[in-house]
Order: C-alpha cells, then structure tokens, then sequence
C-alpha cells in the first residue's frame, strides 16, 4: 500500500499511457510528466506568493492578506487576474523585439531547469548523467534574459539594474558551484537521482544526509547564500531594489509581462531549492529511518517548501546590502570559505571511516569560519575623502 | 563573531511570527470596515455649518460674512449673501447664506475657514467615509449637507464645543443686558421727555 501510494504518479502515468498505441507512448509519458511538473510548481508558486505574504506579515506582527476567501487564500487568484486585465505598455523607443523576449527566455530557461529535479523515488522527467550541469548551464543563462531586459528597456534604472543583477550573478554563481562541487565529489556523480542515492540509508534512525557532516554543513550554508543572491532575494535583491531603482531590471514591463518575472522569480527560486534539497538535504529521502513510510514526493516538497520559509524569514529579517558590502562578502569570505571547503570535502574523502575526521574537518571549518569573518569581513576605516575643488 | 547579529535578527522575526498566533496584543491591525478605531478628539477632515435648535436653516450662525470665503488658500468656498435678514445665534438681526458651497475635492483640511469665523459657525467635521461615483457634483457639499446640529458638534469636539457654548452664552447674556439697559435707557428717556412734557404744559398754562 505504502509502495504503491508512493509511487501513484508513477502508476498513473503508466496506467494512462497503456491507452495509446506503442509508438506513441513515450511521447505520451514526456507529455503527462511536463504538464505534472509545471502543473505542481506552479500551483505551489501561486501557494508561496501568498504563504510569503501570509508569513512576512505575521513576523511583522500583521494579519498579512484575509480578504480573498477563507484566509486570504484566493488572493493570488486575485492577483493573476489583476496582472491579466492590466495593460501591457512597451516604451516607444525601447527594443522591441529583446524587449519581447526577454521574459519569454527567462521563463523557458527556468522551466528547463525543473526538468532534471527528481521530485521523488522514481519521479525525473529526465535522468541525465550531468544534470547538474546542466542546471547550472540554465542558471548561467537567466543572467542573459536578465540583460536583455534591462537592456532593451532604454531606461536608466533598467539599465542599472540589470547591470547590478549580471555583477551580482557572476560574483556570486562562483561559491554556488563549488559549494555543490563538493556534494558531487562524495557522490561521485553529475546525476542528481544517484547523488539522492547516495544518500540514502541510516546510521540508527539518522539519515546519511550530507548536511550532517561538517564540510556538508558549511556547503549548505554557502550554497543557500548564494542561492538567494542568485535568485535576487532580499537581502541580495540589488536588481530590483524597488527604493532605489523603482523595481530594477523589469521597471518598464508591466501587466502579464511584469507577471511572468514574477513567476519565473519564484520558479528559480523554486528549482534552486529543490537542487539544494538534492543535493544537501538527502532529496526525497525521509529524515528518520521510521518515517520511511510516507511517499517520497511528499518529503521532497515538504523539505522544499521548509527552505522557502527560510527563504522568507531571512527577507523578513534582513535590510538590503550596499553594492561594495555585496562583492565583499562574495569575493573575500564566500568565495575562500567555498575554497577551503573543497579542501576539507577532499580530506573527508581521504580520511576513511573514523571518528578523526569528524574532528580534523569540522575544526578546520569553524577555523576558517572565525578566521575569515574576522580578516575578510573586518570593518575597514578610510579617511574622509578631501575634495581639492569642491571646499 | 560574524554572523552573530543575523542570528539575533532571526530568532526576533521567529519569535514575532509564533507570538503573533499566540497573543492577540501583539496585532494592531484594526480591520477597519468591521473594526472601527474611535477617532481622537482633535482629528478633522472637512468644514461644516453649525446650527442652534432643531430648525437647520433658522438657526444656522453663519451670518454669510463671506470672511472664510475669502481667506480660504485653495478657495473651495462658495458664498451667496441672502437680501432679508434672520436672528443670528446671538439674537442680532443678520443676513444668511443663501447659497454655501464647499467643494471638498479642493479643500486641504487646513482649519483656517474655522480660526477666522467670528460667528462660530464654521467648525472641522470627522467624517471620512465620502467616495462617491460622481465626482463632480457628489464632492460639492451645499448648505444643506454642511448643516450640522450643536449637538453632533458636541458629540465630536465635546471640549471645544463647550468653550464656544459658554462664548455664545456670555455673548447673549451681554446682549440681552445691553438690550435691557437700552431698554431702560429708552423707558427713561421717554418718561423723562413726559415728565418735561408734563411740566412744561402746566408752566406753559400758568403763563
């Protein structure tokens, strides 16, 4: 019972595929896998918008929407029909064409991205052997619809925006891939179903999630930071940085333009937890050996949607960071820490089983962590500037 | 420690987001069209007419001065001046408006309609529920719509319209002696002028 329940999906794909003629039927299963995947993700980002309003209130002591059936559930309902209805205006001298495309590309990207993740046992739509890769390929690439955008807007604060989004990017894709590196050195694989396997089983009731070990820990940590810069989440979200760029990179889009950004803003920020859950968090593995029971789909989103409500209390928290704070923080403590953290990830490696790396690998990450806070994010003073004609 | 005021940042936002579902004091929201919030006394919005008794248009005190009118910054008042006269809230025989208009779409609220009224007619309402689907002629407030009892005044501003309803009563009490003392004034005179009457005909008929 447990085994078919987790596996319906499975099962009622191949259930309905029986129906069509043999060679059409590996069409027919890609076809139901696309529109189950995007059916699912983009329910749960209509859910997030208004679970992020819901929770960004209640840590602001307010009600947060309850106007829109029961608990303000409806609101994104609402919202969508607002984006629909509202109309869609094109700057006269702006490109039209890439102004166009822009968020049709953005949005295709990040759909593509969805492809690989395994959402649970046996559920990928496509098990590639570097899929990771691949993500990281389609991550690179929403940086160019990003540009394209504020490119063809022919507005400064577009311009400026898009400008602060490539930078930040850039700066930041660096500690994402080498934090996720070093998941992929222990698993020994680009393929993010096996690297879920090779997570899988327990020690007792603890599962062996990478998360758990010390160079895993800090792989985490570093991968969610720049997670959150790379889908321009606050306190990363410069780009948009509606206090002083109006809304950054998409100032001139408006109506279901403006809305698909949205929604491939929070798809991104969807597929790169879901890579994170992948690769730290033991995928759709269950957190203790007893729990085995419930589906695998079901720990996978419920560990999913838990880092989006990380996501949302850290942007509940933290007050956006100037430009140079950004770099800083990207170029002197992320980018080394990632570094030293191959190393610790390879010394783990080469350590064999036994309680001495756990000490050696964890002393060398706190080490570093105090050691890099400290020098790398040190307050530095500089002299008020003299301005020779000015005074 | 890097990182240690992230954490503290965090653990006040968690403790926000549970205290929020646990203790009511911690949401101030006033979910306004079910929940209303009482105004506080000073709280104004737009002017309107103050009227003695029950009568709107007997006993309005505006004396249609026309002084608001003029000192009015946006001009969002409209005057006509009546050709008879009515008793005014102190007695005196005044003229009235016939015609009093404010356009609330202009008017900014300012109070100086109020300071420079030397009738007490003008006073700042607390109403604020006042969209309209005609926003033309639904914004333009008449006489009548501006009339508004000494009572309601009392209901919103109780302090200030106590201080104006002891104003006005000394006010009265000074006419009303006035009008006696002119009244004596004229009784004497008269019974002055018979008795000089009365003595010079007598004197005259001696003559």
């Amino acid at each position: 019972m447990a085994q078919n329940l987790d596996q319906i999906f499975v099962l009622l794909t191949g259930w309905m595929v029986s129906y069509l003629p043999e060679w059409l039927r590996p069409y027919g299963v890609a076809v139901l896998g696309v529109v189950g995947v995007l059916a699912v993700y983009v329910t749960l980002f209509a859910l997030t918008t208004w679970f992020e309003r819901k929770g960004l209130g209640r840590m602001q002591n307010r009600y947060g929407p309850n106007r829109c059936g029961p608990f303000g559930l409806f609101q994104p309902v609402a919202d969508g029909i607002k984006a629909l209805t509202k109309e869609d205006l094109v700057p006269r001298s702006a490109d039209q064409v890439v102004h166009f495309l822009a968020p049709l590309v953005l949005l295709i990207v990040i759909c593509m991205g969805l492809a690989i993740l395994p959402v649970g046992r046996n559920m990928v739509l496509v098990d590639m052997d570097a899929g990771l890769l691949f993500f990281f390929a389609l991550g690179a690439s929403t940086e160019l619809s990003v540009f394209m955008a504020g490119w063809s807007s022919r507005n400064k604060f577009s311009l400026l925006g898009a400008m602060r989004a490539i930078a930040q990017m850039i700066s930041y894709e660096v500690p994402l891939l080498l934090s996720a590196i070093s998941a992929v050195m222990i698993a020994g694989t680009l393929s993010l179903p096996k690297i879920v396997e090779a997570q899988a089983g327990f020690s007792g009731i603890l599962p062996h999630w990478y998360v758990f070990t010390p160079w895993g820990f800090a792989g985490a940590v570093i991968f969610g930071i720049a997670a959150k810069a790379e889908t321009n989440r606050c306190p990363f979200d410069l780009p948009e940085g509606e206090s002083e760029l109006v809304a950054g990179y998409f100032t001139e889009y408006s109506g279901f333009k403006f809305a698909i950004f949205f929604i491939a803003e929070y798809l991104g920020m969807f597929s790169i937890s879901s890579v994170s859950v992948t690769l730290f968090f033991g995928g759709w593995g269950a957190p203790l050996s007893f729990l085995t029971f419930i589906p695998s789909w079901i720990w996978f989103f419920a560990k999913v949607l838990t880092i989006i409500f990380v996501f949302i209390w850290v942007r509940a928290t933290l007050p956006r960071l100037r430009q140079d704070q950004l770099m800083n923080f990207a170029w002197k403590f992320l980018l080394p820490l990632s570094l030293i953290n191959l190393g610790v990830t390879a010394l783990w490696r080469f350590m064999g089983d036994g309680w001495q790396r756990w000490i050696v690998c964890a002393a060398i990450v706190i080490v570093s962590y105090i050691v890099l806070g400290l020098w790398g994010m040190r307050r530095q003073h500089v002299a008020p500037r003299k301005y020779s004609y000015a005074d | 420690m890097l990182g240690e005021g992230i954490i503290k940042g965090l653990l006040e936002t968690a403790r926000n987001f549970v205290g929020s579902y646990v203790s009511k004091e911690r949401l101030t929201t006033v979910q306004y069209p079910e929940e209303r919030w009482e105004a506080p006394e000073a709280s104004r919005t737009f002017p309107f007419l103050v009227y003695d008794g029950d009568e709107w248009l007997a006993g309005l005190r505006c004396t249609s001065c026309q002084i608001c009118e003029k000192e009015c910054p946006p001009k969002c008042i409209y005057i006509e001046k009546s050709a008879d006269k009515k008793p005014d809230a102190v007695g005196k025989m005044q003229f009235y408006p016939t015609r009093f208009d404010i356009d609330i779409s202009v008017c900014m609220s300012c109070q100086i309609c109020v300071e420079v009224c030397p009738f007490d007619s003008i006073k700042m309402d607390r109403i604020f529920e006042l969209s309209t689907d005609d926003r033309f002629e639904g914004l333009i407030l008449d006489r009548q719509k501006l009339a508004k009892s000494n009572s309601y005044y009392h209901q919103i501003h109780p302090t200030e319209a106590a201080e104006v309803d002891a104003a006005l009563a000394s006010e009265r009490a000074a006419a009303a002696a006035k009008a006696k003392a002119a009244a004596e004034a004229v009784a004497a005179k008269a019974a002055a002028a018979k008795a000089a009457a009365e003595n010079a005909a007598p004197a005259g008929g001696g003559a």
